[in-house]
């Protein structure tokens, strides 16, 4: 067993702070409101959609230091051992003047209310730090997760694109202080299992996989966290008490290509397989930017939407149609499921008590396999999938050899159109064919009416992404609207 | 002689486009909300128990298990507010503080708990046990007409010309429905306050409201004092958008009422969830109308009843209901009308103000038989708009008899049609979809006419505070309240114009009843139209006050005192402003002074639906352009033009901001923004996971905002500026109107679309389906 480190440390703009009595249910947002009384950063909905509280989280990964932009509401303070959190407090200068993205903010009139603002100049900071003259579809996607309700966005949109106008990010305070802040949390970084004792209950981080794996022995029934997109909500928004927690952030963060497989570790966030997964599967590329904002793609990850079992979870439908796999892990015990049979009903899973999901293979399409996901919305940025459709068929001859189609949206978990692909199989792949096989999704599905979209609609739009799937295939006319040409 | 300089301007200075004199702060997070001052010590936190269901009686309410929570001081019904237990602002007792017998819609209060932290007392909150005896609840307009017709308030007839002839008599004739969704504000900064007691039985509290006035009003009110005894401060609000024009009141006076029985500083914020289901939102409408027309699309007579969901109490839905057939004429003449509100009583939340008030309802339904009337001739709507324009000279006259005297539709419509270039685009968009068999597009060009003044007259008041220190430097103050909208700023310039001092010199501080008593609203468009007249009379008495003291002290006339920018020239001498406001004091001259304005000329006769209700009309007009792909219903905004009216700006860049808003706002309304209830009766798009506010990538990739340079206003407003805090909402109406012309286009435009608002991606889709449906079978 690893030594045993019963605090946290991080950094909090430029002091260490030392925890050991912190909460495993306390928030990052109350944690600097209420504990720090660090009243910059707001809270607008409390559940991560808004982005008022919007901070920057430096961590350690392969590349060094990163800073990635998070929502401090649902974010858990236990999840932030060895991290450098940075606030809107830490930008303006010792001057006291503004900040070049808060200048930039100003002058472009950027702010009406000002209650969202702290948040848009966060994201906007973490943008311009790694991308200092963005493009505007780069700038749509940098502020997804960040609402504003007075200004119609026009002119921070505008303040975005010339916040270089104003200054180098080069030059800029995490630029110039990036290495000595990386010795700093290097230092953090002892190996040790933390644990912490609270009145509220106990969480522990775990020295590495396999120690988690130890440790869910010992705690079958913890709350394994990883990005606390959804725990976070059971706990600003159920008030459930979720200790013992186990943090598993940062844990099982390997994304690597083994010949056609990718293979993403269940604790790479949607972030961190982006580029992996664009760079293999570019057809993924539409979906995986419309999952959640960017704070939501920077905290969640892939297999905590796997393991939460939610029929409306985005990645299930297409890695189920891509034919993915799952490692879990139980003690040293290893086994492999195909990711359509982990789920089995709603709220139910393939997972026993103390078991966790390590890995994902994810096998690439083929060259000469057709594969899409759509994803169907009220919004089309950071909106809960109504219907999501992922469509991989092989056509050799000009007839469907391999047909698999999994829907998220339409059943109580994501699932295969077993009846569809049947009708599908072995028929000429022809717009002929795909009407024909339209009256089999009744066969498949009988979905629900909800807030996110009727029965009769889901139904509609689940056969009507199928003749999409063939259109686009096929090419010619434009069918599909795509957001924002990318640059 | 030389000590006169060359004149140059002042800094922020009216007509300049100066930045938000909050931008700084907002954007260093040194901005403060509510939440953010540093909390009394002892200070309580208060969470609410709210009902669970639409309708019934309360049988038992145990709180014992509340009260024995962890971290709970106490916990206050109904039973234990020591004055009035109703808050309702149109005095009808009908919106109680506490639910103490009858719930009348699922959200509303039955209790308070406090505690030391605001997670205990939220966490205590829910250890209620309530049980009820459930009544059938009635939970939307068609129920409401099933069961009778209950109104919160008595409706509105406007009626002008025979209509019963008109109709009888027209060509033609179109007779139709359509569903209107409501709206929630979704203002970021949620509903707070905090109540600090003081000596005697005085109250302090920090509220977030627009209407500071009616808030302490209430607060004496549930407290049993005087309104001399209650102090409420605003210094700004995370976005008010009508929000927080009388909703705000519950949960001042919860706090107040609890810091008295306490005696502990008292702060309440409800969870974003319960805030939206437990606040009014936008009125959702059905109207039913009539319209008779000529061949060439020219109306004859319109006959509508206008059937609104206004919850559970009145609150303000009369003027939201009058709003709404007020402006059920937008741009057109009617020669005979009649319009009809129903205001039902329906077991949900009550609705309320919302940025244009029910102007956007009635504009909405008008522009929908406008395209009725276009669809059923097979003309451009533009044409039939153009065709239905009030007059100039003649066909002036509303459906409420008041007759338009600042008619610029012509001119603004005109040019922004050649500016957009609408005619060529509509052109292509034809041609492209004839081509292109799954994505289509659509286009429209609607005007936008809205009354300004609020229909209640007392409302058009106003009063404002200034004085001028020692060293030169001005405080002002005034009755409304900053909400995001630039208010501020606008009314500093006002006041930097008239002493010709830079703005950096005038300090806005916080609205305060205790500094301007009996402030109307900040709605209605209206805050800088009042405040920045009274602000300027009150600067203007101290200037004329500074000019006699000069011209006595150096012997010159008083033409010969002149304010230059940052100086004050007296024949040929010339001083600083800072060393001639100490001479000022030293000449003991009074430097302080309320200034007030009332709106001149103005009437409305409710009885009667006739009068002059509206001081002037601002204008505008918008061109959007839209794909839609017929596959999903889904969308995109590709292009849009507006050129608006805001008279002579009072600050360019605001208004712009304003425009850009506003218009944003509207077409989250119209398209994504979706209120959804089950069938008990419960709200279940309660957070931004459910409800859908735009996004930056909702914006049009062309956006082409300009104002109406050539406008001045025609009433004596302050600068000849016009409102603009409501208009502009509006001008989303076309991006709803070309949504509809991309679905007709599956019909070749033979079927006019007829869509229900909000036009989410799945009724846009249903709509598609529903149009080949009746393309196949006609």
């Amino acid at each position: 067993m690893p030594p045993i480190r019963s605090h946290i440390r991080f950094y909090l703009n430029d002091r260490l702070v030392t925890l050991s009595d912190v909460a495993p249910d306390r928030t990052l947002l109350d944690f600097l409101r209420l504990d720090r009384v660090m009243r910059g950063t707001k809270e607008g909905c409390a559940e991560g959609d808004c982005g008022a509280c919007t901070v920057l989280v430096g961590r350690l990964d392969e590349a060094g230091l990163v800073y990635e932009s998070i929502n401090a509401c649902i974010r858990l303070v236990g999840s932030l051992d060895g991290c450098h959190v940075v606030t809107v407090e830490h930008l303006a200068r010792a001057d006291g003047s503004l900040h070049p993205v808060q200048q930039a903010m100003v002058d472009y009139h950027g702010s009406q209310c000002g209650f969202c603002t702290p948040g848009f100049v966060m994201s906007l900071y973490g943008l311009w730090l790694t991308n200092p003259e963005p493009a505007l579809p780069e700038i749509e996607t940098a502020l997804q997760g960040n609402l504003c309700r007075c200004t119609g966005y026009a002119p921070i949109v505008r303040a975005a694109a010339a916040i270089s106008h104003y200054g180098d990010a080069a030059t800029d305070t995490i630029e110039v202080e990036r290495e000595t802040m990386r010795g700093r949390l290097q230092a953090l970084q002892d190996g040790h299992r933390v644990v912490v004792e609270t009145p509220k209950g106990q969480f522990v981080i775990p020295a590495d996989v396999d120690d988690l794996a130890d440790i869910l022995l010992d705690m079958p029934g913890a709350t394994l966290v990883a990005g606390s997109t959804d725990v976070g909500l059971w706990v600003t928004k159920f008030m459930r008490d979720i200790a013992p927690v186990v943090f598993i952030r940062g844990l099982m963060d390997e994304i690597a290509v083994d010949g056609d497989i990718i293979r993403i570790g269940a604790g790479v966030s949607y972030s961190g397989a982006f580029a992996t997964i664009a760079a293999h599967i570019p057809q993924l590329v539409p979906l995986l930017d419309r999952i959640g904002g960017g704070q939501v793609r920077n905290m969640g990850t892939i297999g905590g939407n796997i393991a939460n079992g939610s029929p409306i979870g985005d990645t299930p439908p297409p890695l189920i149609a891509l034919g993915a796999e799952i490692t879990l892990r139980r003690g040293n015990t290893r086994r492999t499921v195909r990711l359509e049979d982990y789920f089995i009903a709603y709220g139910q899973q393939d997972r026993a008590k103390g078991e966790f999901i390590e890995s994902i293979a994810v096998p690439i399409p083929a060259a000469d396999t057709f594969f899409a996901a759509y994803k169907i919305s009220k919004r089309r940025d950071e909106d809960i999938t109504a219907v999501l459709g992922a469509f991989r068929i092989r056509v050799e001859g000009g007839v469907i050899s391999d047909a698999v189609i999994a829907y998220g949206g339409m059943a109580a978990t994501p699932r295969r159109a077993r009846a569809v692909e049947a009708a599908l199989i072995g028929a000429p792949w022809t717009m002929a064919t795909i009407e024909a096989a339209l009256p089999a999704f009744e066969e498949d599905f009988q979905p629900l009416s909800d807030w996110r979209a009727s029965a009769e609609y889901r139904m509609l739009v689940a056969k009507n992404l199928l003749s999409r799937f063939f259109l686009e295939m096929q090419g010619g006319h434009e069918i599909h609207i795509l957001r924002h040409e990318v640059a | 002689m030389d000590t006169l300089v060359e004149r140059k301007a002042i800094i922020g200075g009216m007509s300049q486009p100066h930045r938000h004199d909050s931008g700084h702060k907002h954007v260093a997070g040194s901005a403060d909300y509510i939440d953010d001052l540093i909390e009394p010590a002892g200070t309580l936190h208060a969470y609410l128990g709210l009902s669970t269901i639409a309708h019934g009686e309360i049988v038992t309410l145990d709180l014992d298990a509340v009260r024995a929570a962890p971290g709970v001081v106490g916990v206050l019904t109904a039973d234990d507010i020591p004055g009035e237990r109703d808050i309702s602002p149109s005095h009808k007792n009908d919106e109680p503080v506490f639910a103490a017998r009858e719930v009348t819609f699922s959200g509303q209060p039955l209790f308070v708990v406090l505690g030391e932290t605001r997670e205990a007392a939220r966490r205590a909150a829910r250890l209620a046990k309530v049980t009820y005896r459930e009544l059938p609840p009635v939970l939307d307009v068609a129920a409401a007409r099933l069961a009778g017709d209950a109104l919160v308030t008595p409706g509105l007839t406007l009626e002008r010309g025979d209509v019963v002839a008109g109709l009888a008599d027209a060509p033609r004739r179109v007779a139709g429905s359509i569903t209107i969704g409501g709206q929630e504000h979704f203002y970021l900064e949620g509903q707070i306050a905090l109540a600090i007691p003081g000596e005697d039985r005085d109250m302090v509290v920090h509220s977030s409201a627009q209407h500071p006035d009616e808030v302490q009003r209430m607060v004496a009110r549930v407290l049993g004092v005087a309104d001399n005894a209650v102090t409420i401060i605003v210094r700004r609000m995370g976005g008010g958008f009508g929000g927080k024009e009388s909703q705000s009141n519950l949960f001042a006076c919860i706090v107040a009422i609890a810091a008295r029985t306490f005696k502990r500083a008292v702060k309440l914020r409800p969870d974003r969830d319960d805030d939206i289901k437990m606040t009014g939102k936008r009125h959702d409408f059905v109207v039913d109308y009539d319209v008779g027309f000529d061949d060439a699309g020219r109306i004859e007579a319109v006959d509508a009843v206008f059937a609104a969901r206004c919850g559970h109490s009145a609150d303000l839905s009369r003027g939201v209901t009058d709003r709404a057939l007020t402006h059920s004429d937008n741009a057109y003449f009617y020669p005979a009308v009649r319009v009809r509100s129903l205001p039902l009583r329906t077991n949900t939340v009550s609705n309320t103000a919302f940025r244009g008030y029910g102007g956007p309802q009635g504009m909405l339904a008008c522009e929908r038989w406008i395209e009725d009337i276009a669809y059923a001739l097979g003309k451009d709507p533009l044409e039939i708009r153009k065709a239905n324009f009030y007059g100039e000279a003649e066909r002036n006259v509303t459906p409420y008899h008041q007759t338009i005297t600042d008619n610029i539709l012509e001119r603004l419509v005109g040019e922004l049609e050649a500016s957009a270039d609408y005619a060529r685009r509509r052109a292509e968009i034809l041609a492209f979809n004839e081509k292109s068999p799954i994505l289509k597009r659509g286009i429209a060009l609607i005007p936008l006419k809205f009354g300004i003044s609020f229909t209640m007259l007392a409302l058009n008041q106003a009063g404002a505070l200034v004085h001028v220190y020692r060293d030169g430097s001005v405080h002002l103050n005034h009755g409304g309240t900053e909400m995001g909208q630039g208010l501020h700023t606008k009314i500093a310039q006002v006041v930097a114009d008239v002493f010709q001092i830079d703005l950096e010199h005038v300090k806005v501080s916080a609205t305060a009843t205790d500094k301007v008593p009996n402030a109307s609203s900040t709605a209605a468009s209206s805050g800088s139209d009042l405040n920045g007249m009274a602000a300027e009379n009150a600067a203007q008495q101290i200037r004329d006050r500074l000019i006699a003291f000069a011209a006595e002290k150096y012997g010159v006339a008083a033409g010969a005192v002149l304010f230059e920018p940052n100086a004050v020239v007296v024949g040929d001498k010339r001083f600083s402003w800072a060393q001639f406001a100490e001479q000022a004091y030293l000449g003991r001259v009074q430097l302080s002074a309320a200034g007030f304005y009332k709106t001149p000329g103005i009437s409305w006769n409710r009885d009667a639906g006739r009068g002059k209700p509206f001081l002037y009309f601002a204008y505008g007009a918008s061109c959007s352009e839209v794909t839609v792909d017929t596959l999903t219903g889904e969308y995109m905004v590709d292009r849009v033009d507006i050129l608006h009216d805001v008279g002579r700006s009072l600050n360019p860049a605001i208004d712009i901001g304003q425009i850009e808003g506003g218009f944003i706002q509207g077409m989250g309304w119209l398209t994504t923004e979706e209120l959804w209830w089950d069938a008990k009766g419960q709200l279940r798009t309660h957070a931004p996971s459910t409800y859908k506010i735009p996004v930056v990538s909702d914006v049009p990739r062309i956006f082409n905002v300009r104002l109406a340079e050539w406008s001045e206003n025609r009433a004596p407003t302050i600068g000849r500026s016009k409102a603009v805090g409501e208009p502009p909402f509006m001008l989303a109406l076309s991006v709803f109107e070309a949504l509809g012309m991309a679905a007709a286009s599956v019909a070749d435009y033979r079927i006019a679309p007829r869509m229900d608002a909000p036009a989410t991606p799945e009724r846009v889709l249903l709509t598609i389906e529903r149009l080949k449906r009746l393309a196949r079978g006609s």
